[in-house]
């Protein structure tokens, strides 16, 4: 299903363009906007998957928990070949394997299938000890979750057990555009440290930072960054 | 006798030895069992403490990466506290896991409501492509958690109960099995009700058939012996009543028929006490049934 005609090489830049293929799910434009340089920063520098790995037992997974707003995470997958740009313009129609939450039964290099809030963070986690569990210990266990998304309570059973089961392979990136019903006191970050977690937090628009965050090393905890973007309501 | 919980340990810990994809996860209930097979299978035995989402969502997690989850808690928490993660991350990431519940509809009485779940199979109806394994007996339950746990990448619900029949009969994990044939009517006992329905139809001129997997639904083994007993159906669980009363109908679609849904009331009872008192008062004791089915099927099912 990968695109054996991918000639073009994109980059950062190409990523607005195809976004703009997709129309439909304005509703969530902030929300698919807030993630897209995390995702680019990841896909392109970070994770170990590619269209022809993508079935390798040993890749890197990205799951993507926050399921709203996927065109950031379409574009960038279309940018690096695990689908066809053509799809981009038929987002959300009948015919179309890109819905406003993605399936991953349809979408090529999708891990999991995601929209209702706080399942990725749990799946992540059983990802990570199932990989532990079969000995392959050097994929990394990736997952993206929104601010408000870590309000669901599934979220805080799994930070809560992967800090003291000692997940070294699971990482988490929150969005973090303040889009919270009620502030976390303390901040996002504490959260994560009180049980057991590595955090950092970044500018979620620095490519920089958000590389050396995303790669620092933290030996024995799971990892969380926190990236912060401009608040959705700026 | 031992019940069918007792030997749900010990059956999985062999399988955990044997078959290097089996991965047990627990939430804290359960554990003591596992103690064993957790020193030999550190990674594949996970409690992750009180918290029953994570429980299903880590069990989709090692689905996810070729495992075969083993899932056990409390039926209500295993299935109704969850169950978003139950449809989500397993149905609709196309994961697979075995879930076994233990208390069933009211095994602890005196525990009281909030450990009773007379309506899981009712629920899990409500989702795609679920197998669902309700053993009569601790030997039956034995032969269809390995059944359930050979079953590929498939979802499957095993429901242990302390409720069971005095002697286990040979299961295959997918057929009703005849286990009296008359002429005036069949009655369908669900696992842990065989017994009593037995005794209740004592010298009725009537087929039962014996359900020990209930999903798929074996609606050829029911059209079939209403071939020569006819169509007026009985239905005896051990949940919610009524829960199959959909199935026998779609297996009787083309033909006139009656079904009668007898199982656990659907009122909350509010009342502690013995497990024979709750069986009694949902008027599942073979007394009450033998009234009830012989209501039903009126005079022409008696000899």
């Amino acid at each position: 299903m990968t695109d054996a005609t991918l000639t073009h090489t994109y980059t950062h830049a190409d990523l607005p363009g195809l976004m703009g293929l997709m129309t439909g799910d304005e509703k969530h434009g902030p929300a698919a906007t807030s993630t897209l340089d995390v995702l680019w920063v990841l896909y392109d520098r970070v994770l170990r998957v590619s269209p022809e790995s993508r079935e390798d037992p040993g890749r890197d997974r990205f799951l993507l928990s926050k399921g709203h707003g996927p065109m950031a995470y379409y574009a960038v997958l279309a940018a690096k070949g695990f689908l066809p740009v053509e799809w981009l313009p038929g987002f959300g129609s009948y015919d179309s394997p890109l819905g406003h939450h993605p399936d991953r039964t349809l979408v090529p290099g999708a891990e999991i299938g995601s929209g209702s809030l706080g399942h990725g963070l749990p799946i992540a986690v059983g990802t990570a000890l199932g990989l532990r569990a079969q000995g392959l210990d050097e994929p990394r266990v990736w997952t993206l979750v929104g601010d408000a998304e870590l309000d669901e309570g599934s979220n805080h059973e799994a930070i809560a057990f992967a800090g003291p089961a000692g997940l070294d392979r699971l990482h988490t990136v929150v969005v973090d555009n303040s889009s919270a019903t009620y502030a976390r006191p303390g901040g996002i970050a504490a959260r994560f440290e009180a049980a057991g977690w590595s955090a950092l937090t970044v500018d979620g628009r620095d490519h920089e930072a958000l590389y050396a965050a995303f790669t620092a090393p933290h030996p024995g905890r799971p990892h969380v960054v926190v990236a912060r973007v401009e608040p959705k309501s700026a | 006798m031992d019940t069918m919980r007792d030997r749900f340990a010990p059956v999985v810990s062999r399988l955990l030895d044997e078959d290097p994809r089996v991965a047990v996860v627990l939430a804290a209930i359960g554990t003591d069992g596992f103690a064993g097979a957790a020193r030999r299978h550190p990674r594949r035995v996970v409690d992750v403490g009180i918290r029953e989402q994570l429980l299903v969502g880590a069990a989709a997690g090692l689905a996810l990466t070729g495992l075969r989850p083993v899932v056990h808690t409390f039926a209500s928490f295993l299935v109704e506290r969850p169950f978003e993660q139950v449809k989500l991350d397993l149905g609709h990431q196309d994961a697979g896991a075995v879930l076994v519940s233990a208390a069933a509809s009211f095994d602890w009485p005196a525990g009281g409501y909030t450990h009773m779940a007379p309506g899981d199979v009712a629920l899990l109806d409500t989702l795609d492509d679920w197998t669902v394994h309700v053993p009569g007996h601790p030997d039956e339950a034995e032969t269809l958690l390995r059944h359930a746990v050979a079953a590929g990448d498939d979802k499957v619900y095993v429901r242990l109960s302390v409720q069971s029949n005095g002697r286990a009969l040979p299961v295959d994990g997918e057929r009703f099995r005849t286990v009296r044939e008359g002429r005036s009517g069949v009655v369908v006992a669900v696992g842990p009700m065989l017994d009593a329905v037995l005794a209740a139809t004592e010298g009725l001129d009537v087929t039962v058939l014996y359900a020990t997997t209930v999903r798929p639904f074996d609606g050829a083994a029911l059209r079939w012996a209403t071939e020569t007993a006819g169509t007026d159906v009985v239905l005896v669980e051990p949940y919610l009543a009524g829960t199959s009363t959909a199935a026998a109908n779609d297996a009787l679609a083309d033909v006139p028929h009656r079904v009668l849904g007898l199982g656990v009331g659907r009122r909350e009872l509010r009342r502690y006490g013995q497990l024979e008192e709750h069986v009694a008062a949902h008027g599942l004791d073979a007394r009450s049934l033998r009234e009830r089915i012989g209501g039903f099927f009126g005079a022409a099912v008696r000899p």
